[in-house]
Formats: structure tokens, C-alpha cells, sequence
């Protein structure tokens, strides 16, 4: 029987009488890639959010490799091995390239109070590694806030991937790139996840990278799971399509 | 760095060189430190100028000991530390004779402290806590005027013998409000042994908001008040205690109230009627300072002040010395200090040996509005002169203690 | 207490609570809008109570001179307002936002000398107000006219407030600019003349707030800095930018302030920064604010890190002259020399925070004063050798930032800053009034090293290994794991929390270690200086490295020796020359920010780029 990374059984949040999530319950198995997509506001980053200790569920538990894990603050969460990627890309912007994925990289191996020691030195090859993968090498010695948007997300993908994550939640890899180049992203994304036998949970709007990438399908709108299934299956359901009317499903 | 001094000492020197009409030696420089701006800025200018003129005179009558002299003020800005730096910079750069100076009791005991430290003559003009000349006295360190102690016992002599037993004090919260009530309370308490005290006020000093105060005080129903504000905080006072009825119920003692740097801000609106500590200068018969009230008053267009005589006499005192001791080496200014006697516009003080407290005076008096000048004067004010009040050479041990 | 007194006391508390609303409300819009921190809010209520002044005894009106006085005089300050937006504040609005807290403060020291030229530096009593001189009887007791007028005005500008907030288009751009400035970018605003508009309304308000002041207060050349923190605690009270907060948080303070006065009489010093710290404890915002859209640390602007500027030759060269010169200056060179170094540590300790860990203290003074007095303390009290009581005091300091740290990295831009100043204002009223062990005001005299220390050069030596040595370690812990995880953290907390970094803990751990250092610099102070008093914990303490950092520039740590050097330098000889030294110091900083709006290291870092 495959095992179940995450658990999310019942999670509510609401803002004001808004019910953002309302009463979502998944399970993530091992290995598996997963797209959580629905339409603007249906909830997902508040979703992210709670999974990942940003904002506090009213109700409902995340079970995370047995241990619950709701109520607990973001650096525990990422400690745990769960790691995201923002939808609004958060990279360290006077930090360069390397040192962003470095900062990451001390903080797992639980050096970040560290006082008297260069930090030039530390973590350099296995962050380098990790700029390799997602190909950022060359740029390593840039400010993150000068990078192009594409190559920020890359770098976001690195800095997730810092803490050998078991769990990789993105929100919107993607968004607001080439399309020639999302589709290389996922597929580097894929590639990785495969390789390391991650569990990957991403939202997405582009549904194509969405077909073609994930093992499963999950769907969210106003707050609530609509459909999850096979991509097929998905693509088939009538509400689905209800809500999604005029997109090209 | 280094060159930014190379010009200011250039242009310093050439200053100097513009400034000195021919003396043919060297002048003798005094280094003078005081609160030119900050919170002692109001009640500084008077005795700058006052200074000034004492330099002038003294110039004019060919110097000291045949050597003109010349004062470089500093600004400490009301903090200790910086008047330290100035202190340093002075006897280090500008080799002055000694220090002399500040208004602020804090700045006071850290110049002091610093004197006694390296050994350099320093001359207290205005502070007035006690510990400049007891508590942390020491030989390198005299002081002009008289201090807080004085002035409250001052008052005391004639508050303990009136009718007056449920008091109140107001003054600001520090080491000056809490003397200056502390040595009126303990002699009152001496002269009128049934006195009981029904309330004790500390505001912020310079961040007095009145009207809580006024109530609070009005509340506890006193028959008469100790007053230790001074400057904008006792302009506030006054203003909220008339209103409010304060001044008819209440009769008020006020230390240094009768200066004219306290009154005079107040014009018609002074109070009537307060005991006070102060310095009627329009009042004094003595010659000389009729004459002093006169060529200040031709000098700056303004009536003098008590700081304006407090600057005046400590120069006159600092030249004696220097005359004295016949130059400026610092033991033999030590030494010239202890029962160094100087003729002041106001008639004799001496410094004593034990302490280097000077025997200045005060005036007390009562408070009247003259509607000639349209201000607050005293009148019925008797010169309570120093050695009256002052303590013995045996107490002065005591304070002392081991140092 | 009886019903009466109550009453009486209260509406005492209450009129000074409506100067203080309106002064604040001024303050609270202009931050709210520009995000500047306006130091100069106190001196544009100082300046309109002088021109009051000047304005009643000149008009020919008779008793309405004083009426006409007072409008005149807050639409003079608005003006004085609108000069100074336009003129010297636009020119920095792309500056990170703290290069206009430097101007600001250029701008106090700047109107405190023309006030002082202007009108003298004697304490002046001002008109009464004609018609409201006198008292009226309330519940047997006489109370004063005027407050009650004041009672009734306070309201009513408020209500113009909220008519201008609500019922204009105006005010619907300023409610959404507080929210959120960059939206209103977007929406096609000019932006511009957006920003002079509430600038010169704030200035107006404190004018306001100053004239008003006139028949109540003495006019002194130091109202500016009396009143200016007291306005910056109602306004964060009241919560940045929310008028309704500042005018219930100005009541608040006002009664407090009152009763306090027949409660807690020996509180009066630290009454309102407790209550400003407990209501920052309890609601991070202040009553009536809310969250920024997009929490922004204050120093969080900062854009790019000015690496490695300073060559290591450079350095080294400095440091070998800083070893080998010193015996062959004038000792009071070396004297200044020495507080240069002093005052580097201090601003390099502030600069951890600020510039590494994007927290601006306000209350950075509170490390210097522990220092300083711990080191006093242990060698008066405790009878410590001197060297161990240096070596110890820098503990005593981490271990005062270690407690008000805790609470201090809960908050976030002007409210951290504004919890730093409470606690360090706490720390001075302690020092200030705890007579037996502090000395009170009278501080702690004779804290000399010994003889064989005594000397300017060998105490400077002593002065340079601490201070060479805490900023050489201060570098080290810069580029450390700690310090690049800090600037991670300052770059991007939720980033920073979300790859495991638990921030407050690191900022709290860098508060502790700007506190070794900070009180590392106290000491080397204190003997230096051979006494401790309490203005080392006061507000001009904590300004001074604030000022030197900006100065030198916060994207760089050599800013923060560089700042030190070129204001203790000004600072010594501008006030050899001139009594007038604000004014030229005020000047030559008002020069500095313009040229280089980024620091000195800042600009020239940029240039060399280009």
C-alpha cells in the first residue's frame, strides 16, 4: 500500500463571513504529483497557507507523515519537509543567487546562529548543486533582485528544494512566464520529484502544464473540492466545466 | 581629520592674532563651559554677556598680572559629557588657565569630577546641587554661587516662624526639586516641629502640563506651598494656579522665584505675596552695584539678572585668584582659593577653605507687581549672607566622609 | 477621590489631550501617507508658537489680534510645510524611506537655531486669550476657560477631519493612500501633489496645535523635542495613520496623564511610555491601526547591499594608522579619536539591527546607558577591578536587550521602533529616579581606569581593541550564517520563515548581540568620559547612531564608522566656531542627504558601479 505523506482531513478557513476553505480533506501519497487548480479566489494559496503553517485553519487537522502539524509556524513546518514556492515570487532579493539557496541550506543544517564563522564557505557546493539542477549556475553570483521573472521562479524551485523536502507545494510554478518555458519548468519540476520520490502538490492556471504534468487532479472551487481524479476524469466532469466554462478544458 | 585641525588651529591663531591689541605677552586664557543652548539656554545669555564685560574692564585696566585676558566659551549643550570633551579640549588645545562655568547641577559634577581627575582648577559658577562643594568636593573645585541648601534654609528661617502648618511642595523631578524641598522641610520641621507635610508633586521638569497638578494640589487643601519649579514650567504653573483659585488659598514659598530670569518672563502676571529667594537689583544701595547695574545695562540695553551677577563675580573671583597666586599654575590657584577674599558689587564673599563654597548671599523677600516696569519685584528683602546659613567646618567633615 | 475632583481632573486630562490630538492627528496623517517619520512635526509646533507670539503683539486688532494670531500662524506653518515638501522632501522620496527621517531631523536642528535667532533663547510668556482668560466654576471647583474651549475645539477639528476624509475626493485618495500608496500610483493620482497636500494640512495641524499652546505654556526653545515624542506615542498608540486612533489614544494619554499625577505621582516620568508599551504588547498596531498591506520592515527598502566597497587594503592601512599615529597627535586629538571609535561601535551595533536585520530601534540609547552603568556600577558598587567591570558591562546590556528584545521583535517598522524607544524611556526614568544606585540625575562620578590607564593615548589604545575589535566582529558576525540569515529574514520574512528560519528568534538573538556591543561602546564611554549620567539612555542618545548610520549609509557596515567619524567630527569643531551649531550642522546634513541620498558609502558605491 502506498504511503500517505499528507493528510488533510476537514480544514476550514474563513476572512469575514468568507469562507475561503471550507472543509477540505485530501490525502497526498508518496511520489505522486498532484495540481490543485480552480479559478482566481477559490481558495488555493489560502489552501497553501494553512499547509503550510502561513495562516491558522478554524478547523480540521494536517497530518504530515503521521505527526499532526496544524497550529504549528512556518520554520517548523519546513523543518518537518514541507517546502513551498509563493505565488508572488519570494526570493531574498539582496541576497544573490547562490546566497539565497545558501541561506536556505544553513538554515536545514541548523546553522543559521551561527556568529563567528564566514558564511562565504558553507554549503557552497550542495547550493551550487541545486542551482545546477533548475540551471541557474551561471547567474549564482547575481542579486536574486535583478533576476528575470523566469529565473526567479527556478530560484524559488532551488530554495524549496534545500531542505530535501518529502512534501514540494508550489504556488503557480509558472505564472508569468514564456510559454515555451513553463512547460520546461514542469518538466524539470517532474524530473527532479521523480528522481528524489517527492510528493509535489502545485496550483496552476495554465492547463496544459496542468495535463501534462500531474498524476492526479484536484479541484477547488469556493473554498470546497469539487472533482479529483485521473486528469481525464477531471477533464470530463460536468461541474467541473461548469465552472470553468470558457476555458479551454 | 588631522587636516581639518591644521586650519581650525590656523584659523583660530589668526583670530587671535586679529583679536589681541598688543598685549606683549602671552594673554591668559580661561576656559568657560556652559548651557548656551538646550534646557539652561534661557538663563545663560545674561551671564555670557555679564562675563564679557567683566573681561572688557578687567582689559581695559591693562589685564592681570600685566597679561590681557581672554575667555573661550563652550557650549556643553546641557550634557555632561560634551562638557567634558570641552574641558578636555580646552586645557589640551587652548591651554587655558582653568575651567570655569556651567549652569546645570549634572554638568557641574562632571566637569568637577573630571577637574579633580586631571588636576585643573575648576570654578563652579551656577550649578547649585550641594555635592559640587560637600558630598563630592574636592580642592580643585570652588563654587560662586550659593547652593541649593542656602537658599532652603534661607526660606525655612522665615516659613518655620509664620502660621503656616499643612504644606504641600511642587518642583521638578530631580536631584535640584528634591534638595531644594528636602533642606526647607528638615529646618521647617526644626522651627515648627506640629508642620505636616499633605502632598509632594515631581513632574517632568520642562514637561509640566499644570492642570492636574493645580487639582491635585487644590485637593489636598494646603495652607501653603513649597515651590521649586522654575523657567517654562513655572510659567505654566502660574498661569493654571491663578485660574483656578490656587494663589488666594495658598501661601507660597518659592525658591530662586524672586530672580529676575524667573520673574521677570511673567510681567503682570507674577504672583503677589510668595516668599522668595532672588536678586532685587533695582533695590541695592551699594555703589558699586548701582554702578555694575548701570554699565551692564549700558553694555546689553537689559536689566541684569542673577545669573548676569553670578558671572560677573565669578570673574572678578577668578581674577583675583589668578592675582594672587601671582600666575596661572594650578596648585597655587588651589591654594589661593581656600579664604580668598574679593570685593563684589554687592559687598565681600569669601571662598572657604574647608568646602570652596564662596559666601555669597541671597535676597528674600516678598513678591510685589511694580506697574511701572510691569513686572513682579520684591520688596521688605533682607541679604541673608552665606556664613549665616552655611554649615560648619565639622559637618562639611561629615559630608565629606572619607574622600 | 470625590465625584468632583474626578470630574475636575478628568477635564484637565482632556484639554491637554486636544492639543495632543492635534498636533498627533497631523503626525498620523503624514506618516499614514508619506511614511515619512517626521521629527520636525515638534518643531513646526514649536515655530507656530513663536509666530503667535510675534503675530498678537503686532496685529492692531485689539482682543481679536490673538484669534487672527492663532489662524495665522498654523496656515504660516502649513506654508513653512509646504516650502520644506517641496523643496527638500520630494527630492528623497525614492530615497529608502529612512534618508527622510535624516532630513527630518537635519530640519529640527535647522528650526530650533532660526527660532533661536528669531526670537531669543529667554523663556517668553504669550498672550491669553481674550474673553476665555478666566475660570468658570464647575461642580464648586474653578476650572479654566480656555481648557473648556479647547475641550470643545478638539472635537470639532476632528469632525472636519472625518468630513474631509469621508465627504471629499480627496479624502477618499488619502484613506486609500494610507492603505496602500502604490495603488494609488496605479489609480493615475499624481502622487506628487497628493503628498504636499497632507504634508501641508499635518503642518498646519501641529501650527495649530502650537498656537493653541500659547496661553497655557511658557514659549522656550525646546518645545519642539518635549513635544515631538509625546506626539509620536499618541500616534502609535492611536495607530499609524488613523486620526480616529490618535484623537482616542491623545484622550487616553491625556487622562492617564492626569490621574497618574494623584495616583502614581512618582510615575509621571515613564507614565505614558508604559502605557504605550502595554498597548503595543497587547495590540501590535495600536488601537485603531491596522496591518500594512504588505508588511514592510522600515528598513526594508534598502535595495542593494553595498558589498566589499571599502577595499581590505584600505581597511588595513586605516587600522595601522589608527595603531601607529595616536602617540604623535595632541593628547585631545587622541581624546576625540577615541569617541570617535566609541561612537563607530555604537553605530556598527545599531547598524546590525537597521542595516542587516532591517529593525530600526529608536531606543538604541537604552544598550549604551546599560553598558555605561553596568560598567559604573560594577566598579563602584561591586568594587570590580576596572578591566573586569569593561568586560562585564557589555553582558549587563545583552542581558537588558535579551529582555525588552522579546517583546520589541513581535512588531514590526515604526511600531518595533516606537516599543524600543518605551523601553528605553523606562530604562531612563529607572536610572533617573533610583537615586540609592544610580545617583539619580546626578549620575555616577569618578569612573576613571587606573593610573597606569589613565593617560588619553593609553586609554586609547584600550578604547581602539574594544571598538577596532567589536566592529571587526560585528563584520565577522555580518557575514556570518547569522548575519546572512538576518538579511534573509529582513529581505523576506515569510520567505525567511518558510525555508525553516524561525525569525523573531534570530532577531531577538541580533538584539542581544547589538546590545553586547551597543553596551561595549557605553563602557568605553563611561571611562572614557570618568562619569555615567542618565541622558545616556535618552532620546538624543538613540538619534545620534541613527543619524550616523543613515549618514554613512545603511546599505554598507563601513557606513556606520564612516557616519560616526564625519558627525562626531562636525559635531566637535561646527560647535568651536559658532554658537549657531545646529544650524550649520542642521545645514550641512540637510547638503548631505540631498547629495547623497543613499549615505555617503551608499552614493559612492552606486557611482563606482555606473
Amino acid at each position: 500500500m502506498p504511503e500517505v505523506v499528507l493528510a488533510v482531513d476537514g480544514v476550514r478557513k474563513s476572512f469575514g463571513g468568507v469562507h475561503a476553505v471550507d472543509g477540505v480533506s485530501v490525502a497526498l501519497e508518496r511520489g505522486e504529483i498532484r495540481a490543485l487548480i480552480g479559478p482566481n479566489g477559490a481558495g488555493k494559496s489560502t489552501f497553501f497557507d494553512i499547509l503550510t503553517g502561513q495562516l491558522r485553519a478554524d478547523a480540521g487537522a494536517v497530518v504530515f507523515r503521521g505527526e499532526r502539524i496544524s497550529g504549528l509556524p512556518p520554520h517548523a513546518i519546513w523543518r518537518r519537509g514541507i517546502s513551498r514556492t509563493f505565488q508572488i515570487t519570494a526570493t531574498f532579493g539582496t541576497l544573490t543567487v547562490l546566497e539565497n539557496v545558501q541561506v536556505a541550506r544553513l538554515s536545514a543544517t541548523g546553522r543559521s546562529l551561527e556568529l563567528l564563522r564566514s558564511a562565504g564557505h558553507q554549503e557552497v557546493g550542495r547550493s551550487a548543486e541545486l542551482l545546477a539542477q533548475v540551471g541557474l549556475l551561471e547567474q549564482a553570483d547575481r542579486l536574486a533582485g535583478v533576476l528575470a521573472y523566469g529565473d526567479l521562479k527556478k530560484l524559488e524551485l532551488a530554495i524549496a528544494l534545500a531542505n530535501d523536502p518529502a512534501l514540494l507545494l508550489l504556488d503557480e510554478p509558472t505564472a508569468g512566464m514564456a510559454p515555451a518555458e513553463r512547460g520546461a519548468l514542469m518538466a524539470l519540476t517532474a524530473a527532479i520529484a521523480r528522481e528524489r520520490d517527492l510528493t509535489v502538490l502545485f496550483t496552476e492556471h495554465d492547463m496544459d502544464v496542468v495535463f501534462s504534468t500531474a498524476d492526479r487532479v484536484m479541484v477547488l472551487h469556493q473554498g470546497r473540492v469539487i472533482a479529483d481524479g485521473t486528469p481525464a476524469a477531471v477533464r470530463a466532469d460536468r461541474q467541473v466545466q461548469a465552472v470553468y466554462l470558457g476555458d479551454d478544458l | 581629520m588631522s587636516r581639518t585641525w591644521t586650519v581650525a588651529t590656523v584659523a583660530g591663531g589668526l583670530l587671535l592674532a586679529a583679536a589681541g591689541p598688543g598685549a606683549a605677552q602671552a594673554p591668559i586664557k580661561i576656559g568657560e563651559i556652559n548651557s548656551f543652548s538646550g534646557i539652561g539656554a534661557p538663563f545663560t545669555g545674561p551671564y555670557r554677556q555679564a562675563v564679557e564685560m567683566a573681561v572688557e574692564e578687567v582689559n581695559a585696566r591693562g589685564g592681570v598680572l600685566g597679561r590681557k585676558v581672554e575667555v573661550i566659551f563652550r557650549d556643553d549643550k546641557g550634557q555632561p559629557a560634551e562638557a567634558v570633551k570641552h574641558a578636555q579640549e580646552l586645557v589640551e588645545a587652548e591651554k587655558v588657565a582653568l575651567i570655569s562655568g556651567t549652569f546645570l547641577s549634572n554638568v557641574g559634577l562632571a566637569v568637577s569630577d573630571w577637574a579633580r581627575q586631571n588636576k585643573v582648577m575648576f570654578v563652579a559658577s551656577e550649578p547649585l546641587t550641594e555635592a559640587v562643594t560637600w558630598a563630592k568636593g574636592h580642592e580643585h573645585v570652588v563654587r560662586v554661587r550659593p547652593n541649593t541648601y542656602e537658599q532652603g534654609r534661607m526660606l525655612a528661617e522665615k516659613a518655620g516662624r509664620m502660621k503656616y502648618t499643612k504644606w504641600a511642595t511642587i518642583g521638578p523631578n530631580y536631584e535640584y526639586g528634591k534638595r531644594a524641598w528636602e533642606t526647607f522641610r528638615d529646618r521647617l520641621k526644626e522651627l515648627k516641629p506640629e508642620a505636616q507635610i499633605v502632598g509632594e508633586h515631581w513632574p517632568t521638569l520642562g514637561k509640566l502640563e499644570a492642570g492636574p497638578f493645580v487639582t491635585a494640589i487644590l485637593n489636598q487643601n494646603p495652607d501653603a506651598l513649597y515651590v521649586s519649579l522654575f523657567g517654562s514650567d513655572w510659567i505654566a504653573f502660574v498661569r493654571e494656579a491663578k485660574k483656578r483659585g490656587l494663589f488666594d488659598k495658598t501661601f507660597v514659598v518659592g525658591i530662586l522665584l524672586g530672580e529676575p530670569e524667573y520673574i521677570d518672563p511673567l510681567a503682570l502676571e507674577a504672583p503677589e505675596g510668595m516668599l522668595v529667594t532672588g536678586y532685587p537689583w533695582y533695590d541695592i544701595q551699594a555703589p558699586a552695584h548701582k554702578d555694575f547695574v548701570a554699565r551692564f545695562t549700558k553694555k546689553t540695553d537689559k536689566n541684569p539678572v542673577l545669573g548676569a551677577l553670578v558671572g560677573y563675580v565669578t570673574y572678578l573671583s577668578i581674577f583675583e585668584a589668578l592675582r594672587k597666586a601671582g600666575g596661572t599654575d594650578t596648585a597655587k590657584l588651589v591654594a589661593t582659593f581656600k579664604n580668598l577674599k574679593v570685593e563684589t558689587p554687592t559687598g565681600p564673599i569669601t571662598f572657604r577653605a574647608i568646602d570652596g563654597q564662596s559666601t555669597m548671599g541671597a535676597w528674600v523677600g516678598t513678591t510685589r507687581l511694580d506697574p511701572k516696569r510691569g513686572v513682579g519685584i520684591m520688596v521688605n528683602h533682607e541679604y541673608v549672607p552665606g556664613e549665616k546659613v552655611l554649615p560648619s567646618d565639622d559637618e562639611v567633615k561629615k559630608m565629606r566622609g572619607g574622600s | 477621590m470625590s465625584p468632583s475632583l474626578l470630574l475636575i481632573q478628568g477635564l484637565s486630562g482632556l484639554a491637554h489631550a486636544m492639543v495632543l490630538f492635534l498636533i498627533a492627528s497631523g503626525l498620523s496623517l503624514i506618516f499614514g501617507v508619506t511614511r515619512i517619520v517626521n521629527f520636525a512635526h515638534g518643531s513646526f509646533y514649536m515655530l507656530a508658537a513663536y509666530l503667535t507670539y510675534s503675530f498678537a503683539a503686532a496685529l492692531p486688532l485689539g482682543p481679536a489680534s490673538f484669534y487672527v494670531a492663532v489662524v495665522a500662524a498654523a496656515l504660516a506653518t502649513g506654508l513653512v510645510g509646504l516650502v520644506i515638501e517641496v523643496g527638500l522632501l520630494r527630492r528623497v522620496y525614492r530615497a529608502p524611506e529612512l534618508y527622510q527621517l535624516l532630513l527630518t531631523f537635519a530640519l529640527v536642528l535647522v528650526i530650533a537655531d532660526v527660532v533661536r535667532l528669531g526670537w531669543g533663547t529667554e523663556n517668553k510668556t504669550g498672550p491669553t486669550a481674550p474673553g476665555l482668560a478666566g475660570s468658570v466654576r464647575i461642580a464648586g471647583q474653578l476650572f479654566a476657560t480656555y481648557d473648556l474651549a479647547l475641550i470643545v475645539l478638539g472635537p470639532v477639528v476632528a469632525l472636519v477631519l472625518w468630513w474631509l476624509f469621508y465627504r471629499t475626493r480627496w479624502g477618499v485618495l488619502i484613506r486609500a493612500a494610507t492603505q496602500d500608496r502604490e495603488m494609488v500610483a496605479v489609480l493615475g493620482v499624481d502622487q506628487a501633489r497628493l503628498f504636499t497636500s497632507v504634508f501641508v494640512l499635518g503642518s498646519c495641524l501641529a501650527g495649530l496645535g502650537g498656537a493653541l499652546q500659547v496661553p497655557r505654556q511658557a514659549l522656550t526653545n525646546v518645545m519642539d523635542t518635549t513635544i515631538i515624542t509625546e506626539a509620536f506615542v499618541v500616534v502609535v498608540v492611536g495607530g499609524m495613520g488613523s486620526v480616529p486612533g490618535a484623537f482616542l489614544a491623545a484622550i487616553l494619554i491625556g487622562v492617564i496623564d492626569a490621574f497618574g499625577v494623584l495616583l502614581l505621582p512618582k510615575a509621571s516620568l515613564v507614565m505614558i511610555f508604559v502605557v504605550m508599551a502595554v498597548v503595543l504588547i497587547a495590540r501590535p498596531w495600536g488601537l485603531l491601526g491596522r496591518p500594512e498591506a504588505q508588511a514592510r520592515s522600515a528598513g526594508g527598502s534598502v535595495t542593494a547591499e553595498a558589498r566589499a566597497i571599502v577595499p581590505a587594503p584600505l581597511v588595513l592601512a586605516l587600522v595601522a594608522a589608527l595603531v601607529v599615529v595616536p602617540p604623535f597627535l595632541p593628547r585631545f586629538h587622541v581624546l576625540v579619536l577615541s569617541e570617535i571609535l566609541i561612537f563607530a561601535l555604537f553605530a556598527g551595533s545599531l547598524h546590525l539591527l537597521m542595516g542587516t536585520g532591517g529593525m530600526v530601534s529608536f531606543g538604541h540609547a537604552a544598550t549604551f546607558g546599560l553598558g555605561a552603568y553596568g560598567a559604573a556600577l560594577l566598579l563602584e558598587r561591586a568594587r570590580l577591578p576596572m578591566l573586569v567591570a569593561f568586560a562585564l558591562a557589555p553582558v549587563v546590556a545583552a542581558a537588558g536587550a535579551a529582555l525588552y528584545g522579546y517583546f520589541c521583535v513581535r512588531l514590526s517598522s515604526i511600531y518595533f521602533a516606537m516599543l524600543t524607544l518605551a523601553f528605553a524611556q523606562i530604562a531612563y526614568a529607572i536610572v533617573h529616579q533610583w537615586y540609592d544606585v544610580t545617583g539619580g540625575d546626578n549620575g555616577l562620578l569618578g569612573v576613571w581606569p587606573p593610573r597606569w590607564l589613565a593617560s588619553p593615548v593609553r586609554y586609547y589604545y584600550l578604547a581602539l581593541v574594544a571598538c577596532a575589535g567589536g566592529l571587526a566582529l560585528l563584520a565577522v558576525i555580518g557575514r556570518a550564517p547569522f548575519g546572512l540569515t538576518l538579511r534573509a529574514a529582513r529581505d523576506h520574512a515569510r520567505r525567511a520563515e518558510a525555508v525553516g528560519i524561525d525569525v523573531r528568534r534570530h532577531q531577538w538573538a541580533a538584539f542581544v548581540v547589538a546590545g553586547f556591543f551597543g553596551g561595549l561602546a557605553g563602557a568605553a564611554f563611561a571611562f572614557l568620559k570618568g562619569s555615567v549620567f542618565p541622558n545616556y539612555l535618552a532620546v538624543p542618545m538613540s538619534v545620534e547612531p541613527l543619524v550616523m548610520v543613515l549618514l554613512g549609509g545603511v546599505q554598507a557596515f563601513a557606513g556606520a564608522a564612516v557616519g560616526a567619524a564625519i558627525y562626531k567630527v562636525l559635531d566637535t569643531v561646527v560647535t568651536w566656531y559658532t554658537d549657531y551649531w545646529q544650524l550649520v550642522i542642521g545645514l550641512i546634513l540637510v547638503t548631505l542627504v540631498v547629495a547623497f541620498p543613499r549615505g555617503v558609502l551608499g552614493v559612492l558605491a552606486e557611482r563606482r558601479r555606473a
